[in-house]
């Protein structure tokens, strides 16, 4: 029963990873670039909710509602002042400037709100199931992760498939320039999908900080780099990659910690990482690609 | 007065200067050829016209109005459809997504309707092939995609950059009449060839392109007759 339990949790932690995942892929497959700062964003959007819910006392929903525009709007500036001037630069200079927003974010938080944990509240108020006489419990906050989970996936991909502004984008990640002859606005185009890559953040930082109730400047950090792996191993760029890379990882993170070591869980996503770009770079769902002649 | 008028076009790459100041018009209703060998600047013109590359000096007037200080993106709406060197259709996307990409800026689902029906009249295959994923047409089919996600803009003018290229004889002479049923229609083009031959057979008037310059111009068959042109580049 134990293993069904440690299963579940990690499926859980996995949804987070993918949510936070979705937004590496995405800015990845329209503006091919790696935003380093994403993990970030969740850190910012966990310490919007603390602020406006605990220390002002507003209304949860209040405080998760400001938490995810906080976030889209940071998401928006940081993609025009930081990575549209660099827009035709090399990768690595891009690749760069995201590490640098990265730690810019981390130490304002450390400045704003010091280096002491604060104590989140869960936003969670659905009780947790006892199953099997008792022996398999299940959170409510793992419930309300993988439902959010899954609700964000299809309306995600419903959102691409089905919406106008959801085609430009797979035009965009396909060909910026045919895109552009199209009449579709690339700028804009991007500045979308930084501002739903970031309120996903947002989202993930909240279901995060609820179900490990303490955020730090760093929260967002390895969370971050783990969704980042996540990403890889479904295959960057793809969204279904980014939800099967997201659950598999928290699976293997959490079987991981329980039945080989907690101290070496850690070592073991990322080993995982270095055996899918040895065996097959382009991840699960990676797209061949094709060099121009 | 001509529908676009370019006038003493300079464009930069880095510090290399590809065109040298070219001028030519076309008027409404025209099949303009510009012809030229292998980097003699004619796909650098066609993307300076509809914005995907800043020219350094000159303008490039439609309709009276500045196309250089306008964005990209903005250009289809004016009524200018570019097919682009290489098709460049979204190979990921199937035939209809791909269609319905080309009437990106129009709202009027009805008349999207009707220009895709006349699309599907033209192009019968890609009516057959709409849930087909772009990427597996074949070389003919997919530049009949590019030009009919072309035309689903309802242009004025269409810009098509060698759409002959890689086809077999037959499909370029499939290309080629469409061209002609396209200008038929009402729709101004202005076409970039190697293909002389086959360009100057369907033009009105063409421009001769070396290095960034313009080196002749002047009525099609007059140009299909020139010594100097059937020499450097008719193979005669």
């Amino acid at each position: 029963m134990s293993f069904i339990s440690y299963l579940i949790s990690g499926i859980s932690l996995g949804s987070i990873y993918a949510i936070i995942a979705l937004g590496y892929t995405m800015v990845y497959g329209i503006a091919k670039m790696l935003n380093f700062a994403h993990g970030d964003i969740i850190m910012v959007g966990g310490y919007a909710v603390f602020t406006i819910g605990i220390t002002c006392g507003m209304n949860k929903w209040i405080a998760m509602l400001v938490g995810v525009v906080v976030c889209t709007v940071l998401g928006i500036v940081i993609e025009k002042v930081a990575y549209k001037p660099l827009r035709g630069a090399s990768s690595l200079a891009v690749l760069i400037t995201a590490i640098g927003v990265s730690y810019l974010l981390q130490n304002l938080a450390l400045l704003i709100f010091g280096s002491n944990p604060k104590s989140f509240t869960s936003v969670v108020s659905v009780p947790m199931i006892k199953l099997a006489n008792g022996e398999l419990t299940i959170t409510g906050e793992t419930i309300v992760t993988i439902i959010v989970c899954i609700i964000i996936m299809v309306v995600l991909t419903l959102f691409i498939n089905k919406t106008k502004a959801g085609r430009a984008m797979l035009a965009v990640s396909e060909d910026k320039g045919a895109a552009q002859l199209m009449g579709v606005n690339v700028n804009g185009t991007i500045a979308l999908t930084f501002a739903i890559g970031s309120a996903l953040a947002a989202v993930a930082g909240i279901l995060l900080c609820s179900a490990y109730p303490q955020i730090i400047p760093t929260t967002g950090a390895m969370p971050g780099i783990k969704a980042f792996t996540a990403a890889v191993f479904g295959g960057i760029g793809s969204i279904p990659g980014a939800l099967i890379g997201g659950i598999i990882l928290g699976v293997i993170e959490s079987l991981g910690q329980a039945y080989i070591s907690s101290q070496l869980a850690d070592a073991i996503v990322f080993s995982v990482l270095i055996i899918v770009l040895l065996v097959k770079p382009t991840g699960i769902f990676g797209k061949k690609i094709n060099e121009k002649v | 007065m001509a529908m676009l008028t370019v006038k003493d076009l300079e464009v930069y790459y880095g510090v290399i200067k590809a065109i040298k100041g070219v001028s030519f018009e076309v008027n409404e209703g025209e099949i303009i050829a510009l012809i030229g060998a292998n980097g003699a600047g004619k796909t650098t013109i066609l993307h300076t016209i509809t914005g995907l590359i800043s020219p350094k000096n000159g303008s490039i007037e439609f309709e009276g109005k500045d196309l250089t200080k306008t964005p990209a993106h903005k250009i289809v709406s004016m009524g200018m459809a570019h097919v682009p060197e290489g098709r460049r259709i979204f190979q990921e996307l199937t035939v209809l997504e791909n269609l319905k990409l080309g009437a990106y800026t129009r709202k009027d689902k009805k008349e999207i309707a009707e220009t895709l029906e006349k699309v599907y009249e033209r192009f019968p295959r890609l009516k057959e092939r709409y849930k087909q994923v772009a990427g597996t047409l074949s070389g003919g089919e997919q530049q009949m995609l590019a030009m009919g996600r072309a035309l689903m803009s309802h242009p004025k003018i269409i810009l098509m950059d060698e759409p002959s290229m890689g086809l077999s004889p037959l499909l370029v002479s499939e290309i080629f009449d469409i061209i002609k049923v396209i200008k038929e229609a009402g729709t101004t083009v202005l076409l970039v060839e190697q293909n002389a031959k086959k360009a100057l057979s369907v033009a009105d008037r063409a421009y001769v392109l070396e290095t960034g310059n313009i080196v002749k111009e002047g009525k099609a068959s007059d140009l299909l007759n020139d010594d100097s042109i059937k020499k450097a580049y008719l193979g005669e």
